[in-house]
């Protein structure tokens, strides 16, 4: 398996802190990253509600070696905390989901929401500025009029490049409950967003109003037994999306049918194994992620323990399953007490469909070759971070005698979790948030 | 079947923790989580079973279900105001109410190894004592059903001893329609008791006081209002349970009140109200598992 053999590590940390590997603040911790759909931006939401964006330089003739190393390239707050005085509650500025819009001109678009708000900014740089106003100065100071005697033409001057984000709609006051993901369609018109309870199609450019397409909430709250967990339009039906629920089913729904897509065209799911029945069966079964395959013939679901392939024609079992990290099976209990089995990962396809990564514990990330059925689990982190070298694969000990360079069950540092990845959509980068800090492999392809 | 194999998995550890985690849930910023409360109130379900169930096998290793009936059946002959063992239980009521906010009754859970353990278990969840102890009703017998709003500052309304109807309320916020709905179950524990005989009283044990008649609560339920409607939707899904009687609606508006309003009274007496909720909600329907979610 093409594995990521050589690597450049680039540890990006907010530009207001000092970071250090144990000590950080709340804010600075990763909520999201994202590849733009040429690969060129690297986007990260954090929990400051800050969107810090990165651009891969220009291969150079003369600096071969440096060959397409992303820096940062715009920063802003996107979210602030707000207070709803209505219910009392407090909304909290996290990012939790970006998603960019394909570029169609020379700025870049792309959403990014919290748990009520989701907002389009578009990104735009500056490199000339006017020159030569007649009334006023060069630094902007009014001229009196009287002392004008003769008139100029502005002319525009190269400077600095400036790369400005403006807010460009604001989509406020359309969800209740906690937005956990957004989608753009392939039309590059509309958007849904989605809660645990309902998703709401929009206009990119109407943003007073929007259309409810799914609602699960029942008459009777006492009896809700499943939220939706996140929902993906197809990437290429415009009028198709799915949406995955906290009982570990997915529903695949055709917008055409009908104005309310309670109705699911298509029902994933798989029955559940009677003996592995646990106190925690529900909460491990719970989707956190699904994506859609680039070739739209597949769907990736992630629960607790688990990546699941499904192919889009076979709705009563996966076509694959990984275990990521099965090894936690027995220490559910634990885990739940301190609160990771909530942990919500993702995963991601790369670009040919061909491997598929997720995250773990221990700033572990897994990959997964579909093809060779070849799996290998890597570590971002500091300490074996060096450039240009090669990243070794790891290895959880779970029982018995533990070899030289094997981790125990037991010394898994759970604090340390890689919750958000991303993959380059046309080469072998991918980017990984391991808390405050951000990780960019590359496979050195000649 | 539950596995229970997984670190040595305490059932009434759980229950005390996932309650621990929706009290915590709900001064968290941001507010509350619906998706993970939702997943807590699995495992707090998932508990339940397991615990009503390691339960009821004990108890029938122990002692035949016809001895536990004849056990019962005598009980009802008791005299149900013997004061003997008073003292003790207003000191636990005093323990357990201690704080203006919590419902929560002083629950018998002494002496946990007995053949009528699971009598015990459901009498205790029966009821909440008074909250304010200058109003106590000095006969230990009674309880006062509490009435909790959706307010931080919980009240409870007092009853005279005649036992006039009071109301036990429980107030839902719809976060949608912003619309506040309060239900509102107009039974008495008091006429229960004393019309029906107490279940569920070890003879030997001072816990005795803790009747209920589930059968009472029972006959009511065909003019409970939706909100214990739901319960009893729940009550027909959990069949072990209502085979054996344990079905009584106030014991979830009891819970729905702890979850409502009485945590930070409940969990300041820690030790003593980890056992109380633990029992309370081991007694309980399934509905206050969905309950939950209503806030």
């Amino acid at each position: 398996m093409k594995c990521f053999s050589r690597y450049l590590p680039y540890l990006f940390r907010p530009p207001s802190t000092i970071l250090s590997s144990t000590c950080h603040t709340e804010a600075d911790i990763i909520s999201t990253v994202e590849f733009n759909s040429s690969g060129e931006l690297l986007a990260t939401g954090d929990k400051g509600g800050r969107v810090v964006v990165f651009q891969r330089e220009q291969e150079s003739k003369s600096q071969p070696q440096r060959r397409g190393e992303y820096n940062v390239y715009s920063t802003f707050q996107s979210h602030e905390p707000e207070f709803d005085y209505l219910k009392s509650l407090e909304i909290e500025e996290k990012i939790n989901k970006i998603k960019w819009l394909p570029q169609q001109n020379a700025a870049y678009f792309l959403l990014s929401t919290n748990d009520k708000t989701v907002k389009l900014w578009k990104i735009s740089e500056r490199d000339k500025r006017p020159e030569g106003y007649n009334l006023k100065d060069d630094d902007g100071r009014i001229r009196d009029p009287s002392t004008i005697t003769s008139l100029r033409v502005p002319v525009l001057q190269p400077m600095d490049l400036m790369v400005e984000a403006t807010a460009r709609r604001v989509f406020s006051n359309a969800h209740t409950y906690h937005i956990n993901s957004i989608s753009v369609n392939s039309d590059l018109q509309t958007y849904i967003s989605t809660d645990d309870l309902r998703v709401n199609l929009w206009n990119l450019e109407i943003t007073d109003r929007s259309f409810n397409i799914v609602d699960i909430k029942p008459a009777n709250m006492e009896e809700l037994t499943e939220v939706i967990t996140s929902a993906e339009f197809h990437p290429q039906q415009c009028h198709t999306f799915a949406y995955s629920s906290s009982k570990g089913s997915i529903r695949l729904c055709d917008m055409r049918e009908a104005a309310l897509c309670d109705r699911h065209c298509k029902y994933f799911e798989e029955p559940e194994d009677p003996s592995t029945r646990s106190f925690f069966s529900e909460i491990i079964s719970s989707i956190s992620d699904v994506k859609f395959s680039h070739n739209g013939r597949y769907l990736m679901t992630r629960d607790y323990l688990t990546v699941k392939v499904w192919d889009l024609q076979m709705e009563n079992k996966p076509l694959e399953t990984y275990q990521v990290h099965d090894y936690l099976r027995g220490k559910l209990c634990s885990l739940y007490e301190n609160d990771c089995i909530f942990d919500k990962f993702e995963c991601v396809w790369n670009g040919s469909d061909s491997v598929i990564m997720t995250g773990s514990y221990n700033n572990f990330f897994r990959m997964f070759d579909r093809n060779t059925k070849r799996d290998v689990t890597l570590e971002a982190s500091r300490e074996n971070s060096k450039p240009r070298a090669i990243l070794k694969p790891r290895k959880v000990c779970v029982g018995g005698k533990r070899r030289k360079d094997e981790i125990s069950v037991d010394s898994l540092d759970f604090s340390k979790k890689i919750l958000h990845t991303t993959w380059h959509p046309h080469e072998n980068i991918i980017a990984v948030a391991a808390t405050n800090n951000l990780y960019i492999f590359q496979d050195k392809v000649n | 079947m539950i596995s229970t194999m997984e670190c040595g998995a305490d059932a009434q550890n759980l229950i005390s923790i996932s309650l621990m985690k929706i009290h915590n849930s709900r001064t968290q910023r941001g507010g509350i989580k619906l998706h993970k409360n939702l997943l807590v109130s699995y495992v707090l379900r998932n508990a339940r079973q397991v615990y009503i169930k390691e339960k009821y096998a004990e108890i029938y290793r122990m002692q035949q279900y016809e001895e536990v009936m004849t056990v019962c059946n005598e009980i009802q002959e008791l005299d149900p105001l013997d004061l003997d063992a008073e003292d003790d239980e207003e000191h636990a009521r005093t323990a357990c109410c201690g704080e203006g906010a919590s419902p929560c009754g002083s629950v018998c859970h002494r002496g946990a190894a007995q053949p009528a353990a699971h009598a015990r278990t459901a009498s205790a969840v029966f009821g909440c004592a008074s909250l304010e102890e200058d109003t106590r009703e000095p006969d230990p017998s009674y309880y006062r059903s509490c009435c909790m709003e959706a307010s931080p500052a919980p009240h409870c309304d007092q009853l005279p001893a005649s036992g006039s109807a009071h109301c036990n309320k429980t107030t839902v916020l719809d976060l949608d329609t912003h619309v506040v709905t309060t239900v509102e179950n107009g039974y008495l524990h008091q006429d229960c008791c004393c019309d029906a005989p107490p279940l569920g009283q070890g003879a030997q044990t001072p816990a005795k006081k803790r009747k209920v008649e589930p059968g009472c609560y029972v006959s009511d339920v065909e003019e409970i209002s939706d909100f214990t409607a739901a319960r009893k939707r729940a009550k027909r899904e959990d069949c072990s349970y209502h085979s054996l009687d344990y079905t009584d609606t106030s014991n979830i508006s009891n819970l729905i009140s702890i979850f409502g309003s009485g945590f930070s009274g409940l969990l300041s007496r820690q030790a003593d109200l980890e056992q109380i909720c633990s029992k309370q909600v081991l007694a309980s329907l399934g509905a206050w598992t969905r309950a939950i979610v209503a806030f």
